[in-house]
C-alpha cells in the first residue's frame, strides 16, 4: 500500500463512520428527550460529541505514524496503521455512547473541541512561516559548509558552472566554482531601482490626485481601473515586456546612438514599476486620506493655495505612511520574479548601465531550480542561499513598514 | 503701486504652480491608464491570429502502405504544406475505418505552421520561396482555407506548433484551483474565526496576527522553495503533480484569505451575537448559525479573489517542477500537471514564430477568465453590501 492508498482508505473509512455515529448518538439522545423531558443539549450535540471521540483518536494516530514515515523512523504496515486508528477510535466511540445519558452535557466537550481545531488551523499560519524560514535555512547551511559565508557576500564573480560538475562526480581538475553574489544583488537592486523611479512618482501623484482632487464618482471609476494593473498575472508582464517593451527600449537607445541589449534591465525595471503602481499609488491613498481635515481646513485658512497645503502641510504629515508604501513596493519589486526571468538577462553582470542585460537572486533561484541537477550540488544549494537572503531582505523591508504605518496610525488616533 | 504688481504677479504664479500640479495627478493616472490601453490592444491584436488556423485541402490516397508509411498518403507537392499531427493519425482512421481501404478522398488537413504563418503574413514563417507561389495558387483556388482554430482550445501541449492547444493546461489549472479552495479555504476561514471570535487577546494571539501580515508580504517565488523542501523532499508528493502545485498554492492564498474574512466577520455587528447571547447560544453556536451566515457573501468574495490571484501565479509553480513538457491532461492529482500561466511561459520560451501568437492567445484566455472571477467577485459584493 503506497501513502496515497492508505490516506484514500483512512478517509473513505472515516468520513461513513463519523457520519453513523452522528446519526447513531443522537437517536439515542432523541429517545431519551422521550423518556426524560429535555436534556441539557441539543441533540445534534450528542452527535457531534460521538464523532469527535471517534476522529479524535483516529487522527491522532494517523498523524503520529505519517509523520514517522516522512521522517523514514519506522516503517509501519498501512493495514496496521488503519487497524489502529479505527480500533482506538471505535473504543473511544464505545465509552462516548455509553457516557450519553439524560443528565450529561455535551455541549461544552464539542465547543471544547471546536476551539481547539480552530486554534490548530490558525497554527498552521506559523507552521508556514515556519517551514519557510527552516527550508531556506537548513539548505543554505548546506550550502556555507561548502562555499565560505565571506566569499558568497562579498565576492564578485558568480560562476557556478563547475559545480554542476564536481556534484556529478565529474571533476576534471577545472576552474574552482565561484559563488560571489555581488553582481547578483547588483542586479536586484539596480532593476528594483528603476522600478521605483517608475513607480513612486507615479503612484504618489495618481494617490494626490484621487484624494485630493478627484470628485466620489471619479475616484470609485478610476481605483478599480488603477487596480487592474496589479492583477494582470506576472507572466503575463514579463511576456509583453519582452516582446513589446524590449525591442522598443532597443530601437529608442539606437535612435540616441546607444546600444542595448534585448535583455537590458531598463525594461524589466519599468514594468515591474507599472505593475507596482496600484500598490504605492492605494497605500498612499489610504493614509493621506487618514490625515485630519483639520490641518487642510487650518493650511487654506492662512491663505494658501491647494497645492501650498498639499505640499507643506499633507504630505509631511502623511510621509511616514508613504514611506511605508514605499518599502512595501520595493519589497514586491525584490522578490518579483517572472517578469525577470522572462526579460531580463541570465548572466550576472556588474555594471552601472541599465542598458546592458544584468540578472536578479529571483531568476537565479528559478535556473538553478528548474533544472536536472541534482538536488545536492552546491548550484541547487545557492539557490537556497540567495532565497535566504532574499527572504530576510523582504521582512525586513515589511516589518520596517509595518512599524512605521503603526506609529503613523497612533499620533491621528 | 510697484509692490501690488509684485504681489499680483507672485499670486498668478502661485496660481499656475497650484495648477500645474494637479495636472501633474492627471497625467499620472493618464499615463497609467494609457499604458493599460497599450497592454490590452498589443496583447490581443498578437493574439487574434491565433484563433484562426489554415487548412489544407489534400487527396488523402488510403493504401495499404500508409500503416507502415503514413508520409505516402500525400503526394509529394502537398506533403510539405501537410502538418505531421494529420499524418500520424491517418493510420489509426484506416483501422478505424476500413472501408477507406485502397480509395482515395478529398479531405481538408490541418496545415502545418509554416504555412499558418505565411498566410497570416508573418515574418519568419520559413516557407519556400517555391512553396510560396503554390500555396498562393491554392489559396486563390480556395484549396486553403484560414478557419476557426478548434484545436487551440481541444488539443494539449505540442511541439508542434499548428496542433499546440491549451486543454490540458486549463485542466491542469482547474485541478490546482479545487486543490487549492479544498485546502486554503476552510483552513483560512477557521483560522480567521478563530482570531475574531475566539482567540484570547495575548502574545500567541498577536504573534499569530503580525506572522500573517508577514506572509502576505512574502514574494511568491519563497513559497515555491518551501513547496519543494517539504511537500516535494521530505512528504514525498511526487514533483510536477497537482498536489504539489495546489498544496504551495493553498499556502500563498491562506494570508489573502484570512484577511478578507477576518473584515468580513469584522464588518458585523456586535448587536448580532448580544442578542444571540441574550437566547443562551454558545459562542459557537452565535458564529455558526448568525455570524457566518451574515459574513458569507464578504468571505466568498475574498476567497474568489485570493483564488484568482493563485490561478495567476507562476514562479512557485517553476520550483514544484510545473514547467515540464506535459502534452496530456492530468487525470488524477499526482500526475504530472501544467497550469496555463506555465504553459504560456514554456511557449514562451519557444523559437518557433508560430508559438508567439499562441502564447498571447494563451494569456488572452487567462486574462478573460481572471477578469470573469474578480467582476463576479465585485458583483457579490455590491449586491450583498449591507448598512448596519
Amino acid at each position: 500500500m503506497t501513502t496515497a492508498d492508505i490516506f484514500l482508505w483512512f478517509a473513505a473509512g472515516l468520513i461513513p463512520l463519523s457520519a453513523m455515529a452522528y446519526l447513531f448518538a443522537r437517536k439515542k439522545a432523541t429517545t431519551l428527550e422521550e423518556i426524560h423531558g429535555s436534556l441539557h443539549s441539543r441533540p445534534g450535540f450528542y452527535g457531534w460529541y460521538a464523532v469527535v471521540r471517534l476522529a479524535s483518536p483516529a487522527l491522532i494516530v494517523g498523524f503520529i505514524c505519517s509523520m514517522f514515515s516522512m521522517f523514514n523512523l519506522i516503517d509501519i504496515p498501512g493495514s496496521m496503521i488503519l487497524g489502529t486508528a479505527f480500533g482506538l477510535g471505535g473504543i473511544s466511540l464505545w465509552f462516548a455512547l455509553k457516557h450519553i445519558r439524560h443528565d450529561f452535557r455535551a455541549r461544552q466537550p464539542v465547543e471544547k473541541a471546536m476551539a481547539t481545531l480552530l486554534m490548530l488551523a490558525a497554527l498552521i499560519s506559523i507552521l508556514t512561516t515556519l517551514g519557510i524560514v527552516f527550508s531556506v535555512l537548513f539548505e543554505s547551511i548546506r550550502f556555507f559548509n561548502i562555499v565560505s559565508f565571506w566569499d558568497f557576500i562579498t565576492g564578485t564573480s558568480w560562476n557556478p558552472d563547475t559545480a554542476f560538475l564536481i556534484g556529478a562526480g565529474r571533476d576534471f581538475g577545472g576552474a574552482k566554482p565561484e559563488f560571489g553574489s555581488v553582481p547578483i544583488f547588483a542586479g536586484t537592486f539596480m532593476i528594483t531601482g528603476i522600478a521605483m523611479l517608475v513607480a513612486v512618482p507615479i503612484g504618489l501623484f495618481a494617490a494626490i490626485y484621487m484624494s485630493e482632487y478627484a470628485s466620489h464618482t471619479a475616484r470609485n471609476r478610476l481605483k478599480p481601473l488603477l487596480e487592474i494593473l496589479a492583477g494582470i498575472p506576472t507572466v503575463v508582464y514579463g511576456f509583453f515586456a519582452a516582446i513589446t517593451i524590449s525591442p522598443l527600449v532597443v530601437q529608442a537607445a539606437a535612435a540616441v546612438g546607444l546600444h542595448a541589449d534585448y535583455t537590458n534591465a531598463l525594461t524589466p525595471g519599468i514594468i515591474m514599476g507599472i505593475m507596482i503602481i496600484p500598490f504605492i499609488s492605494s497605500l498612499s491613498d489610504d493614509v493621506i486620506r487618514a490625515v485630519p481635515q483639520d490641518l487642510r481646513d487650518g493650511s487654506l485658512a492662512l491663505g494658501t493655495t491647494h497645492s501650498e497645503t498639499i505640499r507643506h502641510i499633507v504630505l509631511p504629515s502623511a510621509l511616514p505612511g508613504i514611506v511605508a508604501a514605499f518599502l512595501l513596493g520595493a519589497s514586491r519589486a525584490i522578490g518579483e520574479t517572472m517578469i525577470v526571468v522572462m526579460a531580463a538577462g541570465l548572466r550576472p553582470n556588474l555594471t552601472a548601465n541599465p542598458l546592458e542585460g544584468m540578472t536578479t537572486v529571483t531568476v537565479k533561484i528559478v535556473e538553478a531550480l528548474t533544472g536536472d541537477q541534482e538536488f545536492d550540488s552546491a548550484f541547487t544549494l545557492a539557490a537556497f542561499a540567495l532565497g535566504l537572503v532574499l527572504l530576510t531582505i523582504t521582512l525586513i523591508l515589511n516589518i520596517a513598514s509595518t512599524i512605521i504605518i503603526r506609529k503613523f496610525r497612533q499620533r491621528y488616533e | 503701486m510697484n509692490s501690488i504688481t509684485t504681489q499680483q504677479k507672485r499670486l498668478r504664479s502661485r496660481h499656475r504652480s497650484d495648477r500645474r500640479f494637479k495636472y501633474y495627478g492627471m497625467i499620472a493616472i493618464a499615463f497609467a491608464l494609457a499604458f493599460l490601453t497599450f497592454f490590452f490592444v498589443d496583447i490581443i491584436s498578437k493574439a487574434l491570429p491565433a484563433f484562426q488556423q489554415a487548412y489544407v485541402q489534400v487527396s488523402v490516397n488510403y493504401s495499404p502502405s500508409i500503416v507502415k508509411n503514413y508520409n505516402t498518403a500525400i503526394d509529394k507537392n502537398d506533403r510539405k504544406l501537410v502538418s505531421k499531427t494529420f499524418l500520424r493519425t491517418l493510420p489509426r482512421k484506416l483501422k478505424a475505418h476500413p472501408e477507406l481501404l485502397n480509395t482515395t478522398q478529398i479531405e481538408w488537413a490541418l496545415a502545418n505552421h509554416r504555412v499558418d504563418q505565411y498566410l497570416k503574413g508573418h515574418d519568419g514563417h520559413g516557407l519556400k520561396r517555391k512553396d510560396q507561389k503554390y500555396v498562393d495558387e491554392l489559396f486563390k483556388e480556395k484549396k486553403i482555407e484560414l478557419n476557426f482554430n478548434k484545436g487551440f482550445f481541444t488539443n494539449g501541449d505540442s511541439k508542434l506548433a499548428e496542433s499546440a492547444g491549451i486543454l490540458a493546461a486549463a485542466i491542469g489549472s482547474i485541478f490546482l484551483l479545487l486543490i487549492t479552495m479544498a485546502v486554503a479555504v476552510p483552513i483560512g476561514v477557521m483560522t480567521a474565526i478563530y482570531l475574531e471570535e475566539f482567540a484570547p487577546d495575548n502574545r500567541f494571539t498577536q504573534a499569530i496576527e503580525v506572522n500573517i501580515n508577514n506572509l502576505a508580504a512574502i514574494p511568491s517565488i519563497l513559497y515555491g522553495l518551501l513547496g519543494l523542501a517539504i511537500f516535494i523532499n521530505v512528504m514525498g508528493v511526487p514533483r510536477s503533480s497537482a498536489l504539489a502545485g495546489g498544496l504551495t498554492l493553498s499556502l500563498m492564498t491562506l494570508p489573502i484569505i484570512i484577511i478578507a474574512t477576518r473584515a468580513a466577520l469584522r464588518s458585523i455587528p456586535d448587536n448580532i451575537r448580544d442578542a444571540a447571547y441574550a437566547l443562551g447560544a454558545s459562542n459557537l453556536q452565535t458564529v455558526w448559525h448568525h455570524v457566518l451566515p451574515l459574513a458569507f457573501p464578504g468571505i466568498l468574495t475574498g476567497s474568489i479573489i485570493g483564488l484568482a490571484q493563485a490561478m495567476g501565479e507562476t514562479a512557485p509553480l517553476l520550483i514544484v517542477g510545473m514547467m515540464a513538457y506535459i502534452p496530456e491532461a492530468p487525470t488524477g492529482i499526482l500526475d504530472a500537471t501544467t497550469v496555463l500561466p506555465a504553459q504560456i511561459y514554456t511557449w514562451s520560451s519557444e523559437s518557433m514564430r508560430a508559438f508567439e501568437e499562441r502564447t498571447a492567445a494563451g494569456i488572452v484566455v487567462l486574462l478573460t477568465v481572471l477578469l470573469l472571477l474578480n467582476a463576479f467577485a465585485v458583483w457579490l459584493r455590491n449586491r450583498s453590501q449591507k448598512t448596519w
